[in-house]
């Protein structure tokens, strides 16, 4: 599952940078992964939701000024243990990761920090890791419910040199702010020919890929 | 093409086949003993040519029957003038090949006095007594050899247990639900084909409900309780080690002392080395199916035989082994025999909840162990096919486009096929379970096919067309007008793990391509016409409703379940009846070629060749004969029509 030829630069979007990075998120079950991803790909939630089941694979753009589009391919993954052995082919070649907790569920903390080590060991040397603590909307109402204090989060976060947040799918709080803040913290400007796509219109750089990889290389993508 | 499948013959394969019918055949009787698989294999499967639809059915010409009446006894004028299905039988004489009536009301309340004696006080194992009957009316069929046998019902389901009831309406106040076809009731609406029966209505509309949540004190639970016990049918399966593992209603709490209870009387039976395999209680049935490391079982008020609800195990059973493989599963268990299994399989309580809605909906697919397809032209078949076999990438093991649970098109090695339990669990994860529905985007989802090989994994690629704007990224599952019977995915299935953007691209290249060929706009309009009425395909027919089962294709087709069966519970009733007549057709020792009933509200038909299997169904008036000529010219129909109802062959590497 190596990186894939991304789309090449928009046709008639002169001056603007077009990027294409590959996301992954990882976390314990029912924490909520599934439900950041539709909230932030089509501002959608549901109260109930099923159990992923393998993996789901959705794209989404945003605009992170009036020149700059960045492209996002996100790897929602199942949670549970048995997907476990699935997951680097997950996050192998990705450029981002979003590892998600649930602020009332402290063993899923650990699950994330967990997480946290293996891409740090396995993945992307320059990989982007954000922590997102989920479900803020159940701390509102009822603060007894916080079973991780934002503090300690934070200062782990910090620590381990991750992006961090508090995030509600259900109210959307802080989604479309985790997602931007990943995609400015990506190193648009020097990123690999196979993430980072500019129109080549622009006179005087020629950011087009060097070459177009294929299937299967399976390497590192710095 | 077309060349390379011009043996064009087997297709859904004959192993395939073979263990669908060696299932059925396992019917009944033969229930004190363990079943295994292998055995099933190789036992007096009937030898079904794995031919083609086409080729005709050795019938003698019908209509000379029909001229020379004198070659009939005098009884059987103006009975089921049904074509004799094999040459043998021709050769007979005239008497043998009487068709005669099965069911009589008569039958039906004098079964419910004998269950009433038998039973009345303890759950004894009710296939005692059905031997019994059974044997007594093997009598009759041997008259007619197996060209067309008498066959009566024998009762699924016990009766109540009150004696009290033995002086009032027998059959109103002992029927359990699955019997209410069956039933003489008075007021019948106009048109409808079975009795009121609020009853049942009042069950089966609560059946799909959540029970309510025992409040914290307690002091619900009597009342929960209540509603548990109301529902039509429950599944439980539990470990070797008697830990649950899914209940299709109830939580812990609630079912503990009933998994202890049935946990008790499988290692009673275990434990004087013998397996206890149902048993009925308060008019209820109970199945129970060891397999493994786990213990399945069926509780049912829908009186569904034995042997189905067996069958309905097994796909619960196939379910939990297409998340873990067998030998992972054991191992677990080797490991750890008080294992909870229910960690390992977290996030598929749905997939079985789905399927248990599934049977308990009633499902013809399940019923008849075969799939239905999206009837089309064979040209257009074709060129689907074609576009399937050029736009396959190297890793493809099989590629499916599939239809509201309706297969389109199939494209798979030549070596191996598609077992309709697989596809089953598939179509249930994308179509019944909400899982892959709710996600969005494109799926990548490892999972084993048990009867393709239940030691390992394969990797399937989902992805769910827009068929308006079939050419455009899809970010979401799009939502069709018509609800999962419109919906159409493609899916592509890989041993290989990293093969996601090898098949997303072949899905790509795949939709193009049946877009500029046209296939597409004739996918999207055969999936709006849905299925036919049955007027549609026969005009002026008095069935109402038809199961047709092809044995070569494994395959069946059926009409629309509108007009007369559009509501849940009419639907289900006709399922049941389907089921009554499935069980008649392959219950033992005698193994009717036809079967006829009748009732106060309808009159059905169970006929059954090597070729095909037929149910079907009738307003009660129908006279034999023209319920007969009915299914004659169905039967025509499906030769005419086969290359478009069914894929044959499909497109092979």
């Amino acid at each position: 599952m190596a990186a894939r030829n991304p789309q090449g630069g928009r046709p008639g979007a002169s001056n603007s940078r077009f990027a294409q990075f590959k996301l992954v998120l990882l976390g314990e079950s029912a924490v909520g992964k599934s439900s950041l991803v539709l909230r932030f790909v089509k501002d959608q939630f549901d109260d109930y939701r099923e159990s992923t089941i393998g993996a789901a694979f959705l794209t989404q753009t945003i605009a992170l000024d009036e020149s700059t589009t960045v492209k996002f391919e996100i790897w929602d993954t199942a949670g549970q243990e048995r997907y476990k052995s699935l997951a680097p082919m997950y996050y192998r070649n990705a450029n981002c990761a979003v590892v998600v907790y649930d602020i009332t569920q402290a063993s899923s903390l650990d699950k994330a920090k967990a997480w946290v080590k293996e891409l740090q060991r396995q993945a992307n040397e320059n990989i982007i890791i954000a922590l997102a603590g989920n479900k803020l909307d159940l701390v509102t109402d009822s603060p007894d419910k916080r079973a991780i204090p934002t503090a300690d989060a934070e200062q782990y976060a910090k620590d381990s040199g991750l992006l961090f947040f508090e995030t509600s799918a259900k109210t959307s709080e802080n989604v479309k702010e985790l997602f931007t803040a990943i995609a400015k913290k990506l190193p648009l400007d020097q990123a690999g020919p196979r993430s980072m796509r500019a129109s080549a219109t622009r006179p005087g750089v020629d950011l087009r890929p060097e070459a177009h990889s294929t299937q299967g290389a399976g390497g590192c993508n710095c | 093409m077309a060349g390379e499948d011009g043996d064009g013959a087997v297709h859904q394969p004959l192993d395939a086949k073979q263990k669908d019918e060696s299932v059925i055949n396992n019917n009944g009787d033969n229930d004190v003993k363990v079943l295994k698989n292998d055995e099933e294999k190789d036992s007096g499967v009937p030898s079904a040519p794995a031919s083609r639809e086409g080729t005709p059915p050795p019938l003698p010409p019908r209509r000379k029957l029909l001229e020379t009446p004198d070659r009939r006894p005098p009884t059987s004028s103006g009975a089921l003038t049904l074509p004799r299905s094999t040459p043998r039988s021709a050769a007979r004489p005239p008497l043998q090949s009487k068709a005669t009536t099965a069911l009589s009301l008569a039958d039906i309340h004098s079964h419910a006095h004998v269950n009433e004696g038998s039973y009345s006080n303890s759950p004894a194992s009710r296939q005692l007594s059905l031997g019994g009957l059974r044997t007594a009316h093997s009598g009759h069929g041997s008259d007619g050899d197996e060209t067309a046998s008498v066959i009566s019902y024998a009762p699924t389901m016990e009766a109540g247990t009150d004696v009290e009831s033995m002086l009032g309406d027998v059959l109103r106040d002992r029927s359990t639900p699955g019997w209410v076809p069956f039933s003489p009731r008075k007021g019948v609406e106009e048109g409808s084909l079975f009795p009121d029966d609020p009853d049942f209505e009042e069950a089966f509309e609560h059946e799909f409900d959540e029970l309510d949540d025992i409040t914290s004190d307690g002091l619900d639970q009597d009342a929960v309780v209540v509603q548990w016990k109301a529902k039509l049918k429950h599944f439980m399966i539990l470990s070797f080690a008697g830990k649950p593992i899914h209940s299709r209603h109830g939580n812990d709490q609630l079912i503990t002392s009933s998994i202890g209870v049935v946990q008790t009387l499988i290692s009673f039976y275990q434990g004087a080395s013998e397996e206890l395999r149902g048993f009925t209680a308060g008019g209820v049935r109970f199945v129970v199916m060891s397999r493994g490391s786990l213990n399945l079982i069926a509780i049912s008020k829908l009186g569904e035989s034995d042997q189905q609800l067996r069958t309905q195990l097994d796909s619960l059973y196939q379910q939990i082994l297409s998340t873990l493989t067998l030998p992972v599963m054991e191992r677990m268990f080797k490991n750890r025999a008080s294992t909870d299994l229910r960690r390992p399989l977290q996030g598929t309580e749905t997939l079985l909840s789905a399927l248990a809605d599934g049977f308990t909906r009633g499902s013809p697919s399940t019923l008849l162990s075969a799939l239905e397809c999206l009837k089309m032209r064979k040209t257009h078949r074709n060129v689907i096919n074609n576009t399937l076999l050029k736009t396959r990438s190297e890793n493809l093991l099989y590629g499916l486009i599939v239809a509201g649970g309706r297969l389109v098109s199939v494209v798979r090695p030549r070596k191996h096929s598609l077992h309709p339990g697989d596809l089953q669990l598939i179509f249930n994860m994308l179509f019944e379970a909400g899982s892959v529905k709710a996600g969005g985007g494109e799926n990548w989802i490892p999972l084993c096919l048990p009867n393709f090989n239940n030691t390992g994994y394969l990797y399937m690629y989902v992805s769910f067309l827009n068929l308006d704007k079939p050419l455009e990224d899809i970010t979401e599952r799009p939502q069709s007008s018509g609800g999962t019977e419109e919906e159409v995915a493609i899916l592509l299935i890989s041993t290989e793990k990293e093969g996601f953007f090898e098949l997303r691209q072949m899905r790509d290249d795949l939709v193009k391509q049946l877009g500029k060929n046209g296939s597409l706009e004739i996918i999207k309009q055969a999936v709006r016409r849905g299925r036919p009425a049955c007027t549609d395909i026969i005009p002026g027919t008095v069935l109402r409703h038809f199961l047709y089962k092809s044995r070569g294709n494994v395959q069946f087709i059926m009409p629309s379940f509108e007009p007369a069966f559009s509501d849940p519970v009419a639907r289900r009733r006709l399922i049941t009846l389907y089921m009554h007549l499935h069980t008649a057709l392959h219950s033992r020792p005698v193994h009717p070629k036809i079967h006829h009933s009748t009732s106060t509200t309808h009159t059905s038909l169970a006929w059954s060749t090597p070729v095909f299997e037929l149910y079907a169904v009738a307003p009660a008036n129908t006279q034999r004969a023209a319920l007969a000529q009915a299914a004659n010219r169905l039967i025509q129909y499906v030769r005419r029509e086969e290359e478009r109802v069914f894929i044959i062959g499909g497109a092979v590497f």
